[in-house]
């Protein structure tokens, strides 16, 4: 089945992924710019991390002919620094012209600081002012709810924002509610530990129903899984889910969400896939 | 939106995982207690004390009262506690 993964940092993967991913029929990715593990120094080590996301990435991918879409940010665990934070969120303009730029991601909160909500705040007003669509981390483990909850207060109070061009990502049993009852999109992200499960992602469709619902990888630096997509594929299959459905969730959904953007330009693939259940 | 499978056939294919998931959160309470030491002070191992409550309770969102348990609380005044304005836009 042709797949979508909307949110997996390849920088931190080897080529061989790619290859990889292509074979198991990942057609299209985005990538939100995210924590390198260290707090880079200056506003050009986010220039060059931006030239990495929106040019090397891009070719790398498309040897396989995987198609590379990008999010443009600072994210929460540099947002302490809000001086920086305020000359890289300057500099993102120079970027959202760029072909495969989706809009601003991924920015959320890490320990719900109030730094971070500020910096989370003027990124909201610099995706407003360009008309960006906005893609949100959600803190992990035992901070999640606490900076889910702030981050949906802070996206509600400003009457500029079309709820339905947010995705608000990492989303699990005790927020996913919150998120898809504001009108938000969300996604689930597969990941070892700290995150979902594919099988708990099947529970999760199956109680909140598919519409404006994702799944991702995250595949980053971490101990995470870039093929995890395929893994939830596998247990909708197994649980007895149709085709169809698992295709609106893996495939439709991102492309319906992604359309909205002016920098996604997508080529479906040649190969019609056919489609049971 | 029903699962697919009846509830026999959930437990056909999930009962040596899940037996086997016990198996280890049950040897390692039993490995915190052969351990030099006491946490019985430990905040976390009051969570994990109501979360497996929690397991044995009836209902169908028993993850979401796991996941509310090891959560921090969400506080309805933290835009005043961080001197933020609302309303913006």
């Amino acid at each position: 089945m042709y797949y979508i993964d909307p949110h997996i940092h390849m920088v931190s993967r080897v080529t061989d992924d790619y290859e990889t991913l292509a074979k198991m029929g990942c057609v299209a990715m985005s990538e939100p710019a995210f924590w390198a593990g260290f707090d880079r120094g200056s506003v050009d080590g986010f220039r060059d991390y931006f030239r990495q996301l929106t040019e090397f990435e891009t070719k790398r991918a498309g040897w396989y002919r995987v198609q590379h879409y990008t999010w443009l940010c600072i994210n929460a665990k540099e947002a302490e620094n809000v001086s920086l934070s305020r000359e890289v969120i300057a500099m993102i303009p120079e970027f959202l012209d760029r072909p495969g730029v989706l809009g601003i991601g991924e920015i959320g909160l890490n320990k719900n600081t109030r730094n971070e909500s500020i910096v989370f705040l003027e990124h909201l007003d610099l995706a407003m002012k360009t008309n960006e669509q906005i893609l949100i981390h959600t803190p992990h483990l035992e901070d999640k709810l606490k900076g889910t909850r702030m981050i949906v207060d802070m996206l509600c109070d400003d009457r500029r924002i079309d709820h339905s061009r947010v995705l608000v990502d990492h989303v699990e049993e005790h927020t996913i509610r919150a998120v898809l009852d504001e009108g938000f999109w969300a996604g689930m992200t597969l990941y070892p530990v700290s995150k979902c499960t594919p099988q708990r992602a099947v529970d999760m469709v199956e109680m909140y129903g598919p519409e404006r619902l994702m799944v991702n990888s995250a595949g980053d630096w971490g101990p995470s899984k870039p093929t995890a997509v395929p893994d939830f594929i596998l247990a909708m299959r197994l649980r007895g889910h149709p085709e169809s459905l698992i295709r609106k969730i893996v495939y439709e959904n991102p492309l319906e969400f992604f359309s909205q953007s002016r920098g996604f330009h997508f080529n479906p693939p040649e190969v019609p896939e056919a489609i049971g259940g | 939106m029903p699962i697919p499978l009846d509830a026999a056939e959930v437990l056909n294919r999930e009962f040596l995982e899940v037996r086997a998931k016990i198996l280890e959160i049950a040897a390692a309470l039993d490995r915190l207690d052969r351990a030099d030491g006491s946490v019985s002070g430990d905040q976390r191992m009051e969570r994990i004390r109501q979360g497996l409550a929690a397991l044995a309770r009836p209902g169908s969102d028993r993850a979401e009262q796991v996941q509310l348990i090891f959560s921090l609380p969400y506080e309805e005044g933290w835009r005043k506690q961080f001197q933020l304005t609302e309303g913006r836009g």
